[in-house]
């Protein structure tokens, strides 16, 4: 259970890098890969944010498929899981996508 | 740890250095969002006082992005397209917002000091692994067996890892390797900061191989680079053969695969054919030795790929 961690981290770097300003919306890019539920980041968020400038801030978490190119035959196809092959029965894979933990962006309120 | 949401103070991290018969409690940095105690606001350790009844409303899952909830109820779309930073303008009914593009990494904190740690490492021609398993599959008395056997002509030192207890810290040291225990409280996994701490108690030497011992655990672990050369994972025969496939996060950030307790194999149905198929099924690249850390089976070449590893280590600097 490392999302309680990992929500940490999303909050202390957005609360510092809002330097005091109140923030309304924090959108992260989580993988579907990446190892991290987002429904247990979404959980943990709420409790983290507490009595930081992030609380009451909206989550938005855009999942990303996984996508990869085949080291074989090289064609790009979508990974369902980690164990998806290529067609061709290849599975020495280049991973193109569906393993980000990113913080995307926040939305802040202007200083008047 | 908490059963709810994995809530747990990192407040009780400790160090314990065998040699010196010292605990420290290791102190974080304070971050904006550590302390947590709302959780237990009424007293009681899972009780979760604060209200989690507005989930509902998070974006998850295929989430439409419909931003419903916004209470300025305003009608364009975000778009999210990258173009920022732009206004949101709305007319007095709430302060104005403006969008900051991050792209940061998560893990951006972690992967730095691993980074650091790996500099650390290599400056001193040092050999670090960070051994991973479920609990009981036999990594510390693989690596007891493996002091025992190189410790005149390799010098090893062990990071302990566990929740509690210096046990596994006291085995290392009787088997004749300096140690250091880092019990994490609640945490499930051993982060970069702990390792970078657990060196400075530990102090290895040039040329010394370190080996990380991470706590028993195949799912968190494998996200956190420590700044190890490679993650080792020790899998048993005890155990089904099918783990590869359970957790595949960790057989894929693995380069290498023990196969532990193969004296067992007689008593038991296991498929070693099989484990080994779902590890390379997971990740082809994976290397894997079977051996027995109680018979000593197989041992033989475990130590030829550390000496050849640890002189590895110890060209990569001088090149």
């Amino acid at each position: 259970m490392h999302e309680l961690g990992i929500t940490r981290n999303v909050v202390a770097i957005v609360a510092e890098a809002a330097r005091g300003r109140r923030v309304r919306r924090v959108t992260l890019e989580v993988g579907k890969l990446s190892g991290v539920m987002s429904e247990a980041i979404a959980f943990c968020f709420d409790a983290v944010v507490q009595g930081t400038p992030v609380e009451g801030a909206v989550l938005d978490i855009r999942e990303i498929e996984g996508r990869a190119r085949c080291a074989a035959c090289g064609i790009e196809f979508a990974t369902k899981t980690l164990l998806t092959p290529c067609a061709c029965g290849c599975r020495t894979l280049v991973r193109l996508q569906g393993e980000e933990l990113k913080i995307k962006s926040m939305e802040l309120a202007e200083a008047a | 740890m908490c059963g709810q949401c994995g809530c747990g103070g990192e407040s009780e991290i400790t160090l314990l250095d065998p040699q010196a018969g010292r605990e420290t409690a290791m102190a974080r940095e304070a971050s904006p969002g550590d302390p947590h105690e709302h959780v237990h606001a009424d007293g009681t350790r899972h009780s979760h006082a604060h209200s989690h009844g507005d989930h509902g409303d998070h974006p998850r899952g295929d989430h439409s992005h419909d931003h419903g909830h916004h209470d300025h109820g305003h009608g364009h779309h975000h778009g999210h397209d990258g173009h920022q930073p732009h206004r949101h303008d709305h007319g007095g009914v709430r302060a104005p917002t403006v969008v900051v593009d991050l792209d940061a990494a998560i893990l951006s904190k972690n992967d730095a000091l691993a980074a650091k740690n790996r500099a650390w490492f290599a400056g001193r021609e040092i050999l670090a692994l960070n051994l991973v398993s479920s609990p009981g599959a036999g990594k510390t008395t693989l690596l007891e067996r493996t002091i025992r056997d190189l410790r005149q002509t390799l010098p090893l030192l062990v990071i302990e890892g566990d929740q509690a207890t210096a046990n596994d810290g006291e085995r290392i040291r009787a088997a004749g390797a300096p140690a250091v225990q880092v019990n994490t409280g609640t945490g499930c996994h051993l982060d970069a900061e702990m390792v970078a701490r657990g060196l400075m108690v530990l102090k290895p030497g040039v040329g010394s191989v370190v080996m990380i011992e991470n706590v028993g655990n195949l799912v968190c672990p494998a996200l956190f680079d420590l700044g190890e050369r490679a993650k080792v994972v020790v899998l048993s025969t005890a155990e089904g053969e099918d783990k590869p496939l359970k957790y595949p996060h960790m057989f894929r950030a693995a380069q290498i695969m023990i196969l532990n307790k193969i004296d067992l194999l007689p008593h038991l149905d296991y498929d070693v054919a099989r484990a080994i198929a779902n590890a390379h099924a997971v990740n082809p690249a994976i290397k894997t030795f079977l051996l027995s850390a109680r018979t000593g089976e197989g041992l033989a070449s475990w130590y030829d790929w550390l000496r050849g590893e640890a002189a590895a280590a110890r060209n990569a600097a001088v090149g």
